[in-house]
């Protein structure tokens, strides 16, 4: 079962993540139409270059757009939940362990506190976001059943995965319940907007482009994020 | 498929359909035969596979509904933060219903459309600004506008604006003869005080082609006679067009493409016939936006230019002002505080926040910005074409608290609006909430404060 798991199934789980996200970034390039969305994207390359990047680095630094300095907290939350996210799986020892000895690659990793401590945050954080979600009206009013599911599926790997590395009772289950939702949530990627992970840089270069090329980024200096 | 007389799925053609409209006081008849139209739920599908792609798409989909926006529009923030003011929440339970459902919608679903994207969003595009996606609720609801537009659901006020370009290549029924009669006589109006005073028409490679709102004929006819002399005391090499002279676009707040592309072909017929070295628009934003921003993408301009480098009248006004053209006496600045309204339309939608600015430093002692400014600045309320939509006049004047107490917090009686929308704005403001403000255009105030040379001073 471990086998089958870490075997063939993550390499599917992997290959359907990998082709699906590549498929969404062609369809949404491809579908970029420069009459329709009204922005000359080729035409300008270089101001369009330069408003994309503009775009995408103020909105990924914490508190660089003038949005992420009104909201402190929730920045923060923000910010601290996808560190985790993204941080943990990459650099895990126990991952890193799975490559060196299925393609002998040497990984980097981080110490074990750091990602135990990474974990906690990432599921505490997610959790404040999940309560969010429901005690504010403003959020309440589009939450829909996918936005807590996606949630759920985004930090059940990790609630798993600390209790099997913290060998809690019942480590076998944990074990493979971490890498079977870890599986399923690498499958859903492409099909939920958990895409995002993607699609937030292609949103935002487009926005980007349309404010630098079209929308005075060739006249003024620039829109102030 | 039920169609009515007035209100149906076809725009405006001829004189006598706009004049039946006109006479249909207020749009009664119209709005009853609203309820009854039928909404054509193949045409519908089809232009939703055919215009709405991916950006769009995109954007319906990813939204994290997160409410990050909600902050953002003012609409919200005036309505006791109603989470159905929410952008996300609007455009989702419009637009995003319509194209989950590939267009199979009634007609009762786009009369909502209709009443969200006329009355709760002026497509002012802060939402866009404030999305950690850059999610421009300001776009889609234009893009609603047109799917509204195109199935006849669409403001009374709005199908006979967009009818007027149709008709008359302007807006409010002014013909390119009153047009030139206007320049005409305003010269005569002024020439006693402006020896020389002229308004060349369609003078051809001038440095200076200069297009106006056709309100400024109809009801600010001054407005074209301070241009000419403030062109006139800069020296300029300047002219007019007698064709294509309207730069404004209600098609565009209507959502009616067709003939928002018909009248930019116009000016840029004019632009190119009479090769001006540069345009200078008007004090107007929403023009501006369609002539200089969006018209180009319509006229199938590839590089989404104008034919001839196109300015605002803020730009020219700064650079005239910094090269010494217009020298202010330094006497007659204004002394009270002063503030400034930020039009969306050519600040937030081309950039233009430090030439304003600049003109400030030259007129003003007392210059208080408002809070946020620049792209930040809230719409002034009645953008988008809501200022003339009688059926929304409740909606509109709720939204303008935001702009009276952004006003109100800057401590100043004055607020220089250097754009039709705007102005219309803060003067309704006042008339609704009576708070003791002013409202100006920059060119009267320059006029009164501008150095006059001794070869133009009127001769004794
Ligand atoms: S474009 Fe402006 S008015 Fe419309 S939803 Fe966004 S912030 Fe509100
Ligand atoms: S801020 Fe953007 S992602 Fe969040 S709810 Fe609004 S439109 Fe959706």
């Amino acid at each position: 079962m471990y086998d089958f798991l870490t075997g063939p199934a993550l390499w599917l789980a992997f290959i359907v993540c990998g082709a699906g996200l590549l498929t969404r970034i062609v369809w949404y390039v491809y579908g970029l139409n420069w009459q329709l969305d009204r922005v000359a994207y080729t035409r300008h390359p270089l101001a369009g270059l330069k408003g994309a990047l503009r775009s995408i680095l103020h909105w990924l630094i914490p508190f660089a757009a003038r949005n992420w300095r009104l909201r402190p907290l929730f920045t923060v939350t923000f910010f601290l939940f996808h560190l985790g996210l993204i941080l943990v799986p990459l650099f895990l020892e126990g991952h890193a362990v799975l490559l060196e000895q299925g393609w002998g690659i040497a990984w980097p990793t981080i110490p074990m506190w750091l990602a135990d401590a990474l974990t906690l945050i990432a599921l505490a954080t997610g959790l404040a976001i999940l309560v969010r979600r429901f005690a504010l009206p403003e959020v309440r009013i589009l939450t829909t059943g996918s936005d807590v599911l996606i949630l759920i599926l985004a930090m059940a790997p990790f609630l798993t995965g600390f209790l099997a590395v913290q060998q809690a009772p019942g480590y076998q289950f944990w074990l493979l319940t971490h890498i079977v939702t870890g599986e399923i949530l690498l499958i859903s990627i492409p099909f939920t907007r958990l895409s995002h992970m993607i699609m937030f840089f292609l949103t935002r270069a487009q926005i980007g482009m349309d404010f630098g090329i079209k929308r005075g980024g060739m006249k003024g200096r620039g829109i102030a994020w | 498929m039920p169609e009515g007389q007035l209100c149906n799925k076809n725009p405006i053609q001829t004189k006598e359909e706009l004049d039946a409209l006109l006479a249909d006081k207020g749009g009664k008849q119209y709005y009853q035969e609203m309820l009854d139209l039928e909404v054509d739920t193949a045409k519908l599908k089809a232009s939703l596979d055919k215009t709405c792609k991916s950006r769009m798409r995109t954007w319906l989909e990813i939204c994290a509904h997160c409410g990050l926006c909600a902050d953002s529009c003012f609409f919200y923030l005036t309505n006791n933060r109603d989470p159905k003011q929410v952008p996300a929440y609007k455009i989702q339970s419009t637009l995003g219903h319509i194209v989950r459902k590939k267009g199979k919608v009634d007609a009762k679903h786009m009369i909502m459309c209709m009443d969200t994207a006329w009355s709760k969003c002026t497509c002012c595009n802060r939402c866009g600004m404030y999305c950690p996606y850059g999610i421009d609720m300001g776009v889609m609801f234009s893009y609603l506008r047109g799917l509204c537009f195109s199935q006849g659901f669409v403001p009374w006020e709005m199908k006979i604006g967009s009818g007027m370009h149709r008709v008359y290549q302007a807006q409010m029924a002014v013909t390119d003869e009153d047009w030139v009669d206007t320049c005409e006589w305003m010269c005569e109006e002024y020439e006693d005080d402006w020896p020389c005073l002229t308004i060349p028409v369609d003078k051809e490679n001038a440095d200076i082609l200069y297009l106006v709102n056709a309100r400024e004929p109809m009801h600010y006819p001054d407005d074209i006679a301070e241009a000419a002399i403030l062109f006139h005391i800069a020296g300029e090499d300047w002219t007019v067009s007698s064709t294509g002279w309207d730069m404004t676009s209600l098609s565009m707040f209507a959502g009616d493409w067709e003939s928002a592309r018909m009248q930019v072909d116009k000016v840029y017929e004019a632009m190119e016939r009479l090769r001006p070295k540069r345009m200078v628009g008007t004090e107007c934003g929403h023009a501006f936006r369609a002539t200089v921003t969006e018209g180009p993408y319509w006229a199938g301009r590839k590089n989404g230019q104008t034919p001839v480098p196109s300015f605002h009248y803020v730009e020219w006004a700064a650079e005239a002002l910094r090269s010494g053209k217009l020298k202010i006496d330094p006497a007659k600045k204004i002394k009270e505080p002063v503030t400034l309204q930020d039009s969306c339309n050519y600040i937030r939608n081309h950039g233009l926040t430090e030439s304003t600015r600049e003109i400030m430093s030259y007129i003003a002692e007392d210059f208080r910005e408002m809070n946020p400014n620049r792209e930040h600045n809230f719409c002034c309320g009645g953008g988008g074409g809501l200022n003339g939509i009688g059926r929304y006049r409740k909606e509109r004047n709720i939204g303008l608290k935001q702009k009276r107490d952004q006003i109100l917090s800057t401590g100043c009686n004055l607020v220089v609006t250097p754009c039709h929308n705007c102005f219309d704005a803060v003067r309704d403001l006042e008339e609704v909430f009576q708070v003791g403000i002013s409202w100006s255009f920059l060119k009267p105030l320059l006029l009164k404060m501008v150095e006059v040379p001794e070869h133009l001073q009127p001769r004794e």
